[in-house]
């Protein structure tokens, strides 16, 4: 418990050059830009949280965005009228969206499986048409909630400090746009990713993992699982929230889309895409959806053309034909394909092709010193 | 070795993440800020200049989205002298020459807004960060244009607002970087409340159905004031969710609540819903408090005409522009677009274009790229040719004052595109207004050195 294993040690270091090193390494792919590499740390962070529930005590909450929605209005309204500085509003953010979790988990949580889902589902869909419709005032709606010159910043204005212009969210003064606002996501992630891989391995980990296996033998031998239940459900509510307010950060405009059930439902494929119930797993799936989201959304006909300009005419033609139904407006359609294909040869995400690939290389080296990596049980 | 053999303490571990977090994070920007460092965001420096189009390719307003990239496509070529030069050659004063935009090559780059201001955002810092658009244009919907309009005042990019029609785009939310040629939910208004008066009496009592979001809010707000002021009474104003496939549990309350006028604040596919189901309630054959039943929608475009089918029919509503106005702007334009798509365009694709356009020749007057030189060249220019009569960039909100059109659902169409009439053309001067009367404030020309 004091001490990080070995293994660990190394994954929480590679995990950390990784992302830091990631404006270098996702150059060739045309995603190194300042914009996508946030929302690579937010859904990291957004997607790692959800896993703390969904991955360690199997409880499939299809509402998750609901959390991920109110971090962001509160953030918002926090620079609205307290301070246009970070730290405020993404505690702000975190004690909202954790005492909403507490709410929502309070009621939802009476219920298990599919009835869970349902429940959390129905949560999040009402929080929704709150934000969208009802609720207007505090949320503008489906124009979405924006930073105006003349709010009123009531700390901002006591500490005199006056700033001209469109008003942006700083940290300590110093803006928080490009890649300094990435650095400061990745520093989120990275931190999140820790505390996650902390919890998994303390004992509180352990007794999520065995209310994931077996919740009626977890009580029969006289615990109470629903303290833990209910604990994960707000830990995993605070980390989306916390997701919501850096997107806020780096974004001033919170929407209500963020909030509707396709953005619940996201969060859950990029936990399977990359493997439930894994460390790294959830984080990668966030990455590869928002990759295709952003990349393969806008590749256009010209651009396929330029990709097969190597064909004879009249080929090329063809491909841009085929190949253009995948891509632009028909990103889901790859997506939807990607997915269908993990979920029926890998059904651990992501990770499970990473550790057959590395457990084939083990073998080969014959080394029996040195275990396969860890098999974790997906789902 | 020694060091990991022990473990760590999470003392440790925390101290050497933090320190390489520091170290990592922190130390990059100073070499990379240089980088980034250039005259002003995204400075064009090959022999092309890069054009972002925000377009929503899916959701409601998709089909106008549709619309407006053929319109943008059409503009690029023109401008790089292929084609036939469209409105090129009828724009005055004019300094484009038909060789791209100071002697670059235009190219364009374009991303699916879906009809959400959130996307929208995300799509225009793509454009801007990674595929280093010197202007953003395009959207059809308000909330998308106010959201996108706010990020590129941040970023220091020009955007040349699409289809917006709300009030607050160049109103309470106005942006020195944002500009608008489309006419307002205010113009439309006091456009259509005279003719609408005239048509179907002084005493009558109006029910309004409205898009939830700040179009049909300020819409609402416009109709409302205009009618209320010539005499009409408001029963009720109900608010219904952007994008909502069934509009029946609004329209029942309709047939008992005593009106007899109802306004559909609705636009693209939401609008041809809600208008086929009032229809389909036999709305259009009812009486009420001894009058016909009557339907207004004060946006129009063809695009829902068409859509609508026969249910157009005699309904008033305004619009932006239309194909079959006879000044030669109009002309060339529907014969231009006609030629590259074989159908007349709409007034998304319309107002697409003309900003297209009107920003390439901003540059040429301005004479460099430099955004805030080239928001100098537009505000408060005076063009004509463009389809539109003679036309003022007001330099107070960046909003076109233009001529506006009341239009009517065409009773006996002769073609599928010949659905709408005009009724009127309201000269600009009747629906110029003074620009502080919705508050705002554009903020300041000089880029932020962020991008």
């Amino acid at each position: 418990m004091r001490a990080m294993s070995r293994n660990d040690l190394l994954l929480f270091l590679g995990f950390t050059l990784v992302v830091l090193a990631m404006p270098l390494w996702l150059q060739p792919f045309g995603a190194a830009y300042p914009d996508l590499l946030q929302r690579f740390m937010i859904f990291g962070i957004f997607a790692v949280g959800f896993n703390i529930l969904f991955g360690l005590t199997g409880y499939l909450s299809f509402g998750h965005a609901a959390f991920f929605g109110v971090g962001s209005y509160a953030a918002v309204w926090s620079f609205k009228l307290l301070s246009l500085d970070a730290i405020p509003a993404m505690l702000f953010a975190i004690v909202v969206s954790g005492l909403f979790a507490l709410l929502i988990g309070y009621v939802s949580l009476r219920r298990s499986g599919i009835y869970f889902s349902i429940l959390t589902l129905a949560f999040a869909q009402m929080s929704y048409n709150l934000a969208y419709s009802v609720l207007t005032p505090i949320t503008n709606g489906e124009t979405g909630l924006q930073l105006t010159l003349n709010d009123p910043r009531y700390l901002d204005a006591a500490m005199g400090s006056a700033q001209a212009g469109q008003p942006v969210p700083t940290l300590l003064g110093q803006s928080l746009g490009g890649f300094a606002g990435f650095y400061f996501c990745a520093g989120f992630l990275i931190l999140a990713f820790f505390i996650a891989q902390r919890i998994t391995n303390s004992p509180f980990g352990m007794m999520l993992k065995g209310i994931k296996s077996n919740q009626t033998r977890m009580n029969y031998t006289g615990f109470n699982t629903k303290p833990y239940t209910l604990a994960a459900f707000v830990i995993s509510g605070m980390y989306a929230g916390l997701a919501g307010a850096l997107l806020a950060v780096t974004d001033p405009l919170a929407g209500a889309e963020r909030m509707q059930w396709t953005a619940s439902g996201e969060v859950v494929l990029m936990t399977i895409l990359g493997g439930a119930g894994t460390l790294v797993g959830p984080v990668i799936g966030a990455w590869l959806i928002k990759y295709f989201e952003n990349i393969f959304s806008a590749i256009n006909d010209t651009m396929l053309h330029r990709f097969w300009g190597f064909l004879p005419e009249g080929a090329d033609n063809v491909m841009v034909a085929i190949t253009s139904k995948f891509v632009g407006e028909g990103w889901f359609l790859t997506l939807g394909l990607v997915f269908v294909l993990i979920v029926v040869f890998l059904p651990g995400g992501i990770m499970e092709g990473v550790r057959r690939i590395a457990h084939l290389f083990n073998r080969q080296r014959k080394s029996p010193d040195r275990p396969a990596s860890q098999v974790q049980p997906a789902e | 070795m020694t060091l990991l053999k022990r473990g760590l303490s999470r003392r440790r571990v925390l101290q050497t993440g933090m320190a390489g977090i520091i170290g990592t994070g922190v130390s990059p920007l100073i070499f990379s800020k240089g980088a980034w460092a250039q005259e002003f965001c995204n400075n064009p420096t090959g022999d092309t200049v890069t054009f972002g189009l925000n377009l929503p390719l899916t959701g409601a307003y998709a089909e106008e989205g549709a619309d407006e990239q053929k319109a943008y496509e059409l503009a690029v070529q023109h401008l790089n002298g292929e084609g036939d030069g469209g409105l090129i050659n009828v724009l005055t004063p004019t300094a484009l020459k038909g060789n791209g935009v100071l002697g670059k090559k235009v190219a364009f780059v374009t991303s699916d807004s879906q009809t959400k201001a959130d996307v929208a955002r995300a799509g225009a810092t793509r454009m801007i960060e990674r595929d280093g658009a010197i202007m953003v244009t395009g959207g059809s919907s308000s909330a998308e244009a106010i959201a996108v309009q706010g990020l590129c005042q941040e970023m220091g990019v020009i955007f040349m607002a699409g289809l917006t029609h709300s009030n607050d785009t160049t109103g309470k939310d106005k942006r020195r970087y944002g500009f608008r040629h489309f006419f307002n939910a205010y113009q439309s208004g006091i456009g259509l409340a005279p003719a609408i008066v005239d048509a179907y009496g002084a005493d009558r009592r109006a029910y309004h159905l409205t898009a939830d979001y700040t179009w049909g809010w300020t819409q609402e707000e416009s109709m409302k004031a205009a009618t209320e002021g010539l005499g009409w009474q408001t029963v009720e104003a109900v608010r219904t969710p952007l994008g909502a496939a069934d509009f029946s549990q609004y329209l029942t309350p309709v047939l008992n609540s005593g009106a007899d006028v109802l306004i559909l604040n609705h636009y693209g596919n939401d609008m041809v819903n809600s208008l086929t189901q009032a229809v389909q309630f036999g709305m259009r054959d009812r009486q009420a408090n001894g009058k016909d039943f009557q339907i207004v929608v004060p946006l129009f475009s063809e695009l829902m005409a068409k859509g609508a089918g026969a249910n157009i029919k005699g309904i008033f509503g305004t619009s932006n522009w239309h194909w079959n106005l006879q000044d030669p702007g109009t002309v060339a334009f529907t014969k231009s677009f006609g030629a590259a798509y074989g159908a007349p365009p709409s007034q998304a694709a319309h107002t697409a274009y003309v900003q297209a356009l009107l920003y390439a020749d901003a540059v040429e007057r301005a004479g460099t790229f430099y955004p805030p030189e080239v928001i100098k060249a537009l505000e408060g220019f005076e063009f004509d040719g463009m389809g539109n009569g003679p036309t003022l960039y007001r330099a107070e909100d960046h909003q076109c004052i233009k001529n506006v059109l009341v239009v009517q659902g065409n009773d006996a169409p002769t073609s599928e595109y010949d659905v709408l009439n005009i009724v009127k053309e309201i000269p600009r001067d009747a629906v110029a207004y003074d620009p502080t009367i919705f508050g705002g404030d554009l903020g300041p020309a000089e880029p932020v050195p962020m991008c």
